[in-house]
């Protein structure tokens, strides 16, 4: 059966190729530095089981270490020509989509049937994280008939991806170094100090100051940790259910449900939440590093407000 | 009470504003916040280590770069581009407004991975805007450029943040419920689904507004780059 380890042997293996390539490019400004990169994060993947957590602790700062110290460069990837481009698009048309909308599809299907098939009782995808695994099948689906389309040869395109890869660079960490640094705030017990001192210091008997902390606590600290689901505990925990629920009352389900999605306005308006806001300028080859957040201000201001507004309105009685 | 594992958030606030390498910054936050709430090295690297792997399929994404790859090299961004030209009553701001509403209703069913930045966006959504606004402009320069792309790319975040909740098997829903069963209040994640509903709309509004004025600017914003001289090389 089919399991999200073999999904990461699968991501293993493409890095892996990717470090090879970065090796043998010997026009690549950071030839060493990028290929042990790519190396180490090909290992993590594919051993990522059966390395001890220590160990694996070592090696994540190390990855860090080389992408955060600018150790991830650029190289040639052997791009073809714009007129090149242009000829090859004349003659494929609206085929060249199908592979594009193949991902969806493929993941869609994988997801509403492939997960009720079993083989001898086994089933052959694993009930655990079948999206993840639906996904990576799509990919390798997707990519085939891509190849098989255009003709394009094997290495080509993944010097292609390379050359996307090498310009996200250490914005490719970020969210797996969040949600390590999410349990590890829990296990240190942020959460717990934070919800205690805005108790403290905040005049909370006042309902309309209990829910300006709950909705700005739950921006600013999503901010902080690039995520709401790191925010939710801390903020629902120290003040949404001792003061709001218990104090004053609240509907506890329209206030969880409005605040996370207060937290989210919050995503949208930080670079930690590096892959929504800093991944795409890097992938849409934007020069200034925060031209996504500023796209979206003016919608997470309004939509900030609305929801300290809706949260009085339709929670509090 | 220890307060000194706060001065974890305080390295990731202090990064944040120096503009230091977000992935030194985190790293060390995780680094200090370990060893203020006494965790012993060897605990502090077991943490991290396991922190990482447990989280890997958030890296999966990078799968579908290949594909990318093979298709931007046979011209899908060009042709992309192109076909939207073709379509003279397609704006930039329609053509947002129309992804904002599909990926938001998709998302809404549980469908969040049928676009993104590096699904969609990239290959498809920018380039289209760009060649929607070139069909009306014409020649439209690297100012310009860079804000449609901007706007895809915000587009695509907006419609996703503000759908997905609504998804009853959603991660966000289903940790809404858990945490508070934890604390013994029990409901139905459909009850917690549905009122994500009014800031979902209300998040439609806004940024479908935006749209427009934003279609009502670039007219300006293009005749302004263009009088300045830009060559569409700067």
């Amino acid at each position: 059966m089919l399991d999200i380890t073999h999904v990461y042997w699968l991501c293993g293996v493409y890095l892996a190729y990717i470090a090879v390539q970065t090796l043998r490019d010997r026009q690549h400004g950071k030839r060493w530095s990028t290929a042990a990169f790519w190396a180490l994060l090909a290992a993590a993947f594919a051993f990522g089981d059966a390395i001890a957590p220590m160990a694996m602790g070592a090696m994540v700062l190390v990855i860090a270490g080389l992408a955060g110290f600018g150790g991830v460069g650029s190289g040639n990837y052997r791009s073809a020509t714009p007129a090149q481009r242009e000829a090859k698009a004349a003659v494929l048309g609206n085929r060249l989509f199908i592979p594009a909308l193949l991902i969806p599809a493929i993941t869609l299907i994988g997801v509403l049937f492939l997960k009720n098939i079993d083989i001898g009782g086994t089933p052959l995808i694993s009930a655990r994280q079948t999206t993840v695994i639906c996904l990576g099948i799509a990919c390798l689906g997707a990519f085939l008939a891509a190849l098989k389309l255009t003709g394009e040869r094997l290495p080509a395109a993944i010097h292609a991806s390379r050359g996307i890869l090498d310009a996200i660079g250490w914005a490719v960490l970020l969210p797996l170094l969040l949600a390590m640094l999410g349990a590890m705030f829990n296990k240190a017990g942020i959460g717990d100090l934070v919800a205690d001192l805005l108790t403290r210091s905040l005049p909370l008997q006042q309902a309309w100051v209990a829910v300006l902390a709950y909705g700005l606590g739950m921006v600013l600290f999503t901010m902080v940790m690039g995520n709401a689901f790191a925010a939710f505990p801390v903020m629902t925990l120290g003040i949404g259910l001792p003061i709001l629920v218990a104090r004053h009352g609240a509907d506890p389900a329209p206030l969880a449900a409005i605040g996370m999605l207060t937290g989210y306005c919050g995503t949208l308006l930080t670079p930690m939440a590096a892959n929504f806001n800093i991944v795409p300028v890097a992938l849409l080859e934007l020069k200034d590093q925060n031209a996504v957040i500023k796209a979206q201000v003016m919608t997470a201001l309004p939509l900030i407000a609305c929801n300290l507004i809706l949260i009085y309105w339709l929670a509090l009685p | 009470m220890n307060y000194w594992p706060l001065l974890g958030v305080l390295v990731v606030i202090i990064g944040f504003m120096r503009r230091w390498n977000p992935v030194l910054v985190v790293v060390a936050a995780a680094l200090v916040a370990g060893a203020a709430a006494g965790m012993s090295p060897a605990r502090i690297l077991t943490e991290i280590g396991e922190g990482f792997s447990r989280n890997r399929y958030l890296l999966i994404i990078i799968l579908t770069l290949p594909v990318l790859g093979a298709l931007e090299r046979a011209g899908l961004r060009e042709h992309a581009q192109n076909w939207i030209a073709g379509r003279k009553s397609v704006t930039p701001g329609r053509l947002m407004t129309l992804y904002l509403a599909l990926r938001q209703a998709a998302s809404a069913i549980g469908l969040t991975s049928l676009g993104g930045q590096a699904q969609t966006v990239r290959p498809l959504l920018a380039p289209m805007a760009e060649g929607a606004a070139q069909a009306k402009h014409g020649r439209i320069g690297p100012e310009t450029r860079a804000r449609l792309r901007a706007m895809s790319a915000a587009t695509d975040n907006v419609g996703l943040f503000f759908g997905e909740d609504i998804f009853i098997a959603f991660g966000a829903v289903l940790l809404i419920q858990g945490i508070y069963a934890e604390n013994g209040i029990v409901m139905e994640p459909l009850h917690v689904a549905l009122w994500g509903i009014p800031t979902a709309l209300l998040a439609f509004a806004i940024h479908a507004f935006r749209l427009r004025r934003f279609d009502q600017a670039l007219a300006k914003a293009i005749a302004d780059e263009n009088a300045r001289g830009d060559d569409g090389h700067a």
